[in-house]
């Protein structure tokens, strides 16, 4: 536990609070990414460079992007006039709680289930690419069809026939 | 005596690095790099300007700016004092803070960028196994800060210029991509380091760079294309298009935040340069074996200039293109011969040595160009705009 670990953590943490509890919806957007940014600064900590990469390429870089376009292209940015709790607050903080307890005990579990190793492996880039191309090229193929079905299904909705009146 | 003076910058450094304790080494060592890289770039920012104004005046049948210093090459000077010392003026209805933010992303995101560039033999900050990724992860986060800095002006030229400008940068992102990956095929890894080291050989004197190769000149091309794109300038500079959106995503900006943006678009020029350079051209090695005297880094910065110099050309001759025919050129052309260009180039690696494979990947290249700009390009009604899924 170095104090860039604890730097990063506040960070993360703090980025993840304001998501949920700022009133405007932009900034919320905004408070997440830096949320994303945290994490995948705490991913190259721990070197793990690809985790890192791929996490600021796919998250900020997309995933944010997708974020604001879908306020602004939607509701707005206006700030709403009740408060930023919906009525079903608590049951959501129990849930979300529950689902931190389950995964934190599992992670906490996995440490005395596996050998202990006496070295981190080192994993590289190339490693993950190799990983991809062979033992598990099937699992990235149908991922990939999934995405391709996806994008053609969202062309179709957003699609109106030629010559139809709006 | 070559030697040193190829290394320079780099014993320069140890040499400074010698006088810290043993403790504090590596960090000088960091700070060094760092410093060298934040003070360059600037230096070559403000040379460009004076260029870039200079070259399209002359283009343009003006003389240019001349008032400042001889021929007016103290102009950045001027405007620098000029930028620093004007109001700066902040919408009321802005969000301040995101307002402020915004520029300042944008510089310190582009400067992260040069991190990975080998700038010369041995002359770059960090050699990560992971360099190119790394490179363009940081290149997507500047689309944040450009919505940033138009969303929070809270005005429509401002939010027009921002959206226009991601949706150009998301688009061209694919293509730059993919362009890229051809190299990494080829040499078998990300690390920038490693792609330069593997252009800088030599046959008959001529040298190994990817340009010299049909895959790599086509993907070259392509990268071009999208890096302009990427880097928001003419023919592309639809989201500041002055004749129509007042100055684009920083209209409401002035004083020295103004000149921030304009820092940050001229250090994502350089950037982008110099990863064309380091893919495509060779990176700091020489264009010919007989030139290998001269200083790795010179050759590195003279390819980087030459880039800029085309890019202002192109500034200067080419009209600005319409958003539509922006979308379907990156999405319907640039983009499948990009897909096109990866099969060619894994072709390239399985033919083996010999002159077939040089016949067979440019025929199948040439050939799919010309074929589809002629199918493309006959489809195409010139009339007014249609847009089919945005009105």
């Amino acid at each position: 536990m170095t104090i860039v670990f604890w730097i990063l953590a506040a960070l993360t943490v703090a980025g993840a609070l304001a998501a949920v509890t700022l009133r405007n919806t932009v900034h919320c957007a905004l408070a997440v990414t830096t949320a994303f940014a945290g994490l995948a600064l705490l991913f190259l900590q721990l070197d793990a460079q690809f985790a890192g990469f791929a996490q600021i390429l796919v998250y900020i870089g997309a995933v944010a992007i997708l974020v604001v376009f879908a306020i602004l292209l939607t509701r707005g940015s206006e700030t709403s006039e009740h408060g930023v709790f919906s009525p079903t607050w608590l049951a959501g903080l129990c849930i979300a709680a529950a689902v931190f307890a389950l995964l934190g005990w599992a992670v906490l579990r996995s440490v005395n289930a596996i050998p202990q190793q006496v070295m981190a492996p080192a994993i590289t880039v190339k490693d993950v690419g190799n990983a991809l191309m062979t033992r598990y090229v099937l699992p990235l193929e149908i991922v990939a069809l999934l995405l391709t079905a996806a994008m053609v299904g969202a062309v179709i909705v957003a699609m109106h026939e030629k010559g139809d009146v709006k | 005596m070559i030697n040193a003076l190829d290394q320079i910058f780099v014993l320069l450094k140890h040499w400074i690095v010698g006088f810290m304790p043993e403790a504090l080494q590596p960090f000088v060592g960091i700070v060094l790099s760092v410093v060298a890289i934040v003070v360059v770039f600037p230096g070559l920012f403000a040379l460009t300007t004076v260029l870039e104004r200079k070259g399209l005046g002359r283009m343009q049948n003006r003389i240019g700016p001349n008032r400042t210093g001889p021929y007016g090459i103290l102009q950045p000077v001027a405007d620098g004092i000029k930028s620093l010392t004007k109001e700066d003026i902040v919408p009321v209805s802005a969000d301040a803070v995101v307002h402020f933010l915004a520029p300042l992303v944008l510089v310190v995101v582009v400067f992260m960028g040069f991190s990975v560039l080998p700038m010369g033999r041995n002359m770059q900050l960090v050699d990560m196994d992971a360099g190119l990724l790394f490179f363009f992860a940081i290149g997507a986060s500047t689309e944040l800060s450009i919505f940033m800095a138009g969303w929070s002006s809270r005005n429509k030229y401002s939010l027009l210029g921002a959206m226009r400008a991601v949706a150009q940068m998301v688009s061209y992102e694919v293509p730059l991509l993919m362009s890229s990956v051809v190299v990494v095929m080829i040499t078998g890894s990300l690390s920038l380091v490693k792609i330069v080291e593997a252009q800088n050989q030599y046959t008959w004197g001529l040298p190994h760079w990817y340009i010299f190769t049909p895959w790599g000149c086509a993907a070259f091309l392509m990268f071009a294309v999208a890096a302009t794109a990427e880097t928001n300038r003419s023919p592309f500079d639809l989201p500041e298009g002055e004749s129509e959106l007042v100055a684009g995503y920083f209209t409401e900006y002035s004083g020295f935040k103004f000149a921030l943006f304009f820092l940050g678009e001229y250090l994502g020029m350089f950037s982008m340069s110099g990863l064309g350079t380091t893919l495509f051209l060779g990176g700091w090695s020489a264009p010919l074996a007989a030139l290998n005297f001269v200083p790795s880094w010179i050759w590195f910065f003279s390819k980087v200039m030459l880039s800029i110099c085309v890019l202002i050309w192109l500034r200067g001759t080419l009209p600005r293109l319409r958003q539509d025919q922006l979308m379907n050129f990156a999405w319907k052309f640039v983009l499948p011969m990009t897909l096109l260009n990866l099969l060619v180039a894994a072709l390239w690696r399985f033919m083996g040595e010999g002159w077939l494979r040089w016949v067979v990947c440019s025929a199948i290249l040439l050939g799919v160009y010309v074929v589809a700009g002629r199918t493309g390009m006959k489809r195409k009604h010139y009339g007014p705009r249609s847009y089919r899924y945005a009105e």
